[in-house]
This record gives structure tokens, sequence and C-alpha cells, in this order.
């Protein structure tokens, strides 16, 4: 079954004559991971906005988990998108008065479907899920997000995006705040707890060391053809 | 969402709790300039009840009323006892009470009156005084005083009083030699007479020969009363000169040894023998006032114009309700300004919680990001921020009310003893929950400008997490 299903997808900016996406044809499988690289400004966040439905897509161009996400409305694509999508960004990914856990918690708070996929008790669910990513000290991940470190809260970032077990992830250059050993280890578990939820991973990088750890690895200046 | 919006404001907390502070302040101010003015405005209508008219010499309603019923100020000049005699007998009229003032003790005024005055003053919608202790006076020498009075000296009846001349705390010139025994103590009233001392008119006579406030006006024939022997005789006694003050005390005698009010020696004290003294001693020469009550309240407006037009003195019959209703087109005004003040305090509070909330969007812009990464809707945004114009306004709110209530506790008892004024402890009136709305709405109003901000900017955002 194919949780990302990419067709013809075109989108500009307002105002801009040139596309700055021109897919023809992208899948993403379930429980597959794949490695998207490309240089900076080859559109891979525009990319992983049109996925995500943040940014407004013509129909049936993007199809997450069998929706066509340019038909939905604003707020329906907003609760789709918690209901289905995991997201890790570069940085800064916590609220930093929450706490490790209550960030982890977050998407539980916005969907009723994630919250019901994360178990009888979301909270127990989030604490296994951040001491499976190395964060077991429960003192620490009550402490708020501000006093971690940056490798930890990316881990907490992942924790956030896996809870209740969406179909897709995705990994907007998780890592490049990270050094090098971090980096290695944060992508093997992020890996790992994506098998175990049986989430399919899109991973955006352009570093290349990385690529090794995926299923498979995309192009994406050449998958985005069509821009000009 | 109100757990997250919580969250985020402590983690402003510091300019949160500014913010916070200055909603409070504007509440505080509005529904305390609110409050001040409506009790005040009941406290005085509760003091002028029970009387139909108050009748003085030619003056101002305003004047004659605070000076006659709150003991502030001073009657223009006094009016003669055959005045008083003539309205006891109108018709119309049914009961009369002469009053006279001019004295203080310890800051206090005192009344000279008649034992009616128990009997037919009214306060608080038509209550009568009671006696907490004691009688009425029956001799000269006895004095009856408000429960103010009785708890700031700690009288009680049997206690020997002295009176001093004028109406300031500071008296120059004590009638030691005229004590006063308080033969009872008026129960509280909540009105200026709580703070009043009075005396029978003998008793107030006794004091000197002329009612020291008449003084004022020189062209009214001042009579000198005889008291058993006390003082030489003395005719009347007719002031020439309208630009000074109480100069029939140089005629007198130097026990009225006033350190103020004889800057010009030169002044010419002239006797006349226009009235003579009838020689009844419980009469005395003028007074300042007449409370009077009508048998037909409908009769008041022909009264008072037969005593306008009464040809033998010139008299004011002043209506209690109309004199408040100037009174107040008076103070309107610093009422009005008061209350553009207090809206002004809160309109800058207003701006600021506006100012605090715009300052803050922009570097929370990945908090934002964040939400809708998650799910938060820009409408679900939107309403973030709203709620937390909310969380910060009731806040505000709840603590002016509190600090205003704790400030009225303090000023209570302050402004009773000095006006005989009380600001109610009790819950807001309906009028001050409207204002409390209307300060509350306004807010939220407000805070629509920031939270609309943020809607736009969550839309262009989208998850663009800009460092």
């Amino acid at each position: 079954m194919k949780t990302v299903e990419l067709k013809s997808l075109v989108f500009r900016w307002p105002g801009q004559p040139d596309p700055v996406l021109s897919v023809a044809s992208f899948d993403l499988e379930a429980g597959e991971s794949v490695f998207m690289k490309g240089p900076s400004g080859s559109g891979k966040t525009t990319l992983l906005s049109a996925i995500a439905g943040v940014i407004d897509v013509p129909q049936s161009a993007v199809r997450v988990a069998g929706t066509d996400v340019g038909a939905l409305a604003g707020g329906d694509r907003d609760r789709f998108r918690v209901d289905h999508l995991g997201i890790v960004f570069q940085v800064f990914n916590l609220l930093p008065w929450l706490s490790a856990l209550e960030n982890t918690l977050l998407p539980c708070r916005f969907s009723a479907r994630r919250r019901n996929r994360s178990g009888p008790d979301p909270k127990a669910t989030a604490t296994r899920l951040l001491s499976e990513l190395g964060l077991e000290d429960t003192e620490l991940i009550n402490r708020p997000a501000s006093a971690l470190s940056v490798g930890q809260q990316q881990r907490v970032a992942a924790a956030r995006a896996l809870i209740g077990a969406p179909e897709v992830v995705l990994a907007d250059e998780p890592t490049s705040a990270l050094d090098e050993e971090a980096k290695d280890t944060f992508v093997q578990l992020l890996l790992k707890e994506c098998k175990a939820s049986g989430a399919s991973l899109l991973f955006v990088s352009h570093d290349r060391s990385l690529e090794k750890h995926f299923d498979r690895s995309v192009d994406l200046p050449m998958l985005n053809a069509g821009k000009t | 969402m109100f757990n997250l919006c919580y969250k985020s404001l402590l983690n402003r907390r510091f300019i949160a709790a500014l913010t916070v502070l200055s909603i409070a302040l504007s509440v505080a101010l509005i529904v305390g300039v609110e409050r001040l003015r409506t009790e005040a405005r009941a406290g005085f209508a509760n003091s002028a009840s029970g009387i139909d008219l108050i009748i003085a010499a030619r003056g101002n309603d305003v004047q004659i009323l605070m000076a006659t019923v709150f003991g502030v100020g001073t009657t223009g000049a006094g009016i003669s006892w055959d005045s008083y005699e003539m309205i006891e007998d109108l018709p119309q009229i049914i009961w009369t009470v002469p009053i006279m003032m001019g004295d203080n003790h310890r800051g206090y005024p005192v009344i000279g009156t008649s034992e009616q005055y128990f009997d037919h003053f009214r306060h608080s919608g038509g209550r009568q005084l009671i006696f907490a202790e004691g009688v009425p006076f029956k001799s000269p020498d006895g004095a009856v005083i408000g429960a103010k009075v009785a708890q700031a000296f700690g009288y009680t009846s049997g206690t020997e009083i002295v009176n001093a001349h004028g109406s300031g705390e500071v008296a120059f010139d004590v009638h030691d030699e005229a004590p006063f025994t308080v033969t009872g103590v008026l129960g509280h009233t909540g009105t200026a007479v709580d703070r009043m001392v009075f005396v029978s008119l003998e008793g107030f006579d006794a004091l000197h020969e002329e009612p020291a406030s008449e003084v004022a006006d020189p062209f009214v024939l001042i009579e000198a009363p005889e008291v058993a022997g006390e003082h030489e005789d003395h005719d009347h006694v007719e002031l020439d000169e309208p630009d000074e003050h109480e100069e029939g005390h140089q005629e007198h005698d130097d026990r009225h040894a006033h350190g103020s009010g004889h800057e010009d020696e030169g002044q010419t004290v002239t006797t006349s023998d226009g009235h003579d003294h009838d020689g009844h001693d419980h009469e005395p020469g003028t007074i300042n006032a007449i409370f009077a009550g009508l048998e037909e309240k409908t009769a008041v407006l022909s009264v008072q114009r037969q005593l306008a037009d009464h040809r033998d003195e010139a008299l004011t019959a002043v209506l209690p309700n109309v004199a408040l209703l100037q009174l107040w087109s008076i103070t309107s005004t610093a009422e009005t300004a008061l209350r553009l003040m207090a809206g002004a305090v809160a309109v800058a509070g207003m701006i600021g919680m506006v100012v605090m909330l715009s300052a803050s969007l922009d570097n929370r812009r990945r908090e934002f990001a964040i939400l809708r990464s998650v799910g938060a809707t820009p409408a679900g945004v939107f309403s973030l921020i709203l709620l937390e114009a909310v969380l910060l306004l009731s806040a505000g709110i709840v603590l002016g009310v509190i600090a205003l209530s704790a400030l009225t506790r303090v000023i209570d008892p302050i402004l009773a003893a000095n006006f005989g004024l009380r600001i109610g402890v009790g819950l807001p009136s309906f009028r001050e929950v409207l204002l409390i709305a209307i300060v509350f709405c306004s807010g939220l109003l407000a805070s629509i400008i920031p939270a609309l901000r943020v809607y736009r900017m969550t839309l262009s955002d989208g998850l663009l997490v800009r460092l």
C-alpha cells in the first residue's frame, strides 16, 4: 500500500512564473524508508509542505494514506496532517516551556486518532518511546524542553512524530544540528522506531553520509525534473 | 488548549504580570471612580431625607444644603428669630427645627438646635435618629454627640466637653468657660450626623454674643443676646465694612482673642437700634437655618415662593433634593473628568496588552509552526491568542477588584470620619459589573488585532521555521 503518492505535482508560489515543484511521480510504500537528497534551495521544504498539506496543492496531485490532500479544506488539512503525519524539523522542534513528555504528547492533544492509537495510556507510550530513543531519565523528560541538549531535543521530536503511529514520518534535515556521531545514532534510532510502528519515513537531507541507512534513495533535483 | 496557553504565558511571566497589573490598575480605577460617585450620591441623598425645606438667609442653594445638612462650610448670613416664628406659624408647615452653626468641637461641627431635631431628622431612606445611649439634651449645657465623635474621643454620657469657635480643627478660641455635659450619644447613621455635636440654642448662644458664621455678611444685623449676666450689655452691632470678618468680637471683649481677622484696626463698628432684643432668654438673636416639614408635600413650591417673597428678610427656601441635583450638576464636570481619566487608563492598559501580545508574535513564529505541525489549525492559533487575552484580562480584573476592595477597606474609615461618606466594601453593583464587562469586551476586541496577524502569519509561514 502506498502511503504517499505524488502525481504530476506542480506548485508555484503566488506571483512567481516558474514552478518550484514539478514532480511527475513519486511513491512511498508503507513501512518504507526513503532518503531524499538535494542541495539547499532544491525545493525540499516545499515538497514536504506539499505532502503535509501546508501549502495549497492542486487536487489529486498529492495523496497521503489514500486521501487527496489537495481536496481538503484548510482546517480539515490541519486535522488530517496530525492524524496521519509525524514531522521532525531541523532544529527548535519543541515548545520550550513544555516538558519533553508534554511535547511528545502534543499530537495526542490535537488528534483523537493519534490518542487512540497510542495505547490505553498515551503517557506510558510516550515514556516508552522516549526511553527507546535514549531518554530514560524520567526526571529529565519532565523538565522543560529548553533544558535539553540539541541532540536530546531532536530525539524528543522523533518521539513526538512517532507517537500514535502515523502512517508517514517526514523529517526535514533533522540531523543538521547534530555532530557526526550523534547523527548516525539518531538516524538509526529513528529508523528502528519507524519500523517498529510501521510508519513510512521520508528523510530529507543534503548529507549523503546517511544515505546508507535507508531502503532507497531519491535525488530531488532529478525527481523535480519539471523545474526550470 | 487552555493548558498550552497557560504554560505559554507562564513562560513570559514577567511581561504577562506587568500586563495583568496594568489591567488591574485600570479596572480598579474605573470601578473605584464609579463606586465613589454612586456612594457619594447615595450618602448625600441619605443625609438629606426627611427634610422638605431648608430655610436660610438668601444665598446659594447648594451652599445652604452643604452647610446645614453636611456641616461643610457656612450659610451666608443668619436669619432673625422673628422669621423663624413667622415660618413656624405658616399653615402649611407642620414642624420646624432651628439650626445654629459655626463652632466646632475638636474639628467636629457643633450644631445648636432644638430637641425636635432628633424627632424629625431622617437618614438612609427615612430612618429616625436613634440614641445609642442617653437622652436628648434637656438643659442649656447638655450636648448630644454623633457616633463618630463618641468613637473618636471615647465620650459617653456624662463626659464634659469644651467647644471652640470657628470650624477649623486648630482652635484659637476655646470656650472653656462654657463646658457642656454629654447627655446622649446617637446611633451610627453613616451620614454627616455621626460627626456632629448637638447643643441647645441657649447653650450655643452661651458661647458668645453672636454666631460666628453670620458675620461673613456685614449687612446683617447681629443681635447680641444677653446671656445671664455673663457679659456687659450690648445693643445691636452693625458691621459696615463688607471686607472685614468677625470684627464684632472687637466690640465685645478680649476673651475672643482671634489670631486673624483683625487686619484693619481702623474698623468702625457702629451700633444701631434697628431691632431691640425682645428679652426672651430662650430665643436666640439669629439662627443660621431652619429645617421644616410640610403637611402636604405638594405645597412645597408655593411655600418656597412665599418665603422668597418675604419682605422683612431676604430668605431662601431650599428643596434638599433639588439642591442635590444642582450639586451633582456642579460636580458632574469633575466626575466626567475622573471617568475620562479612568477610561484613558483602561485604554492604556488595553494597548499595553495588545502591545505585549503583538510584540511576542515574531518570537513565537516557531511556536506556531510547531503547533501547526501537530495539528493546530490557523483558527486554533487565532483562538490561542484570544485565550491568552482572556486569561490576562480575567487575571487583571480579578486582581483589580481584589485591590479595590482592599483599598476601600483602608480608605472607608478615613472617608467616613472626615466626610461622613461610606464606600461599601460589598459586592460590585450592576453598573460596576457592566463596566468590568466593557473593559473585558474591549480588551478582547483589541486582542483580535494580534490574533488576526497570527492567523495570517501561520497561513503564510506554514511549516517553514524561520530562524
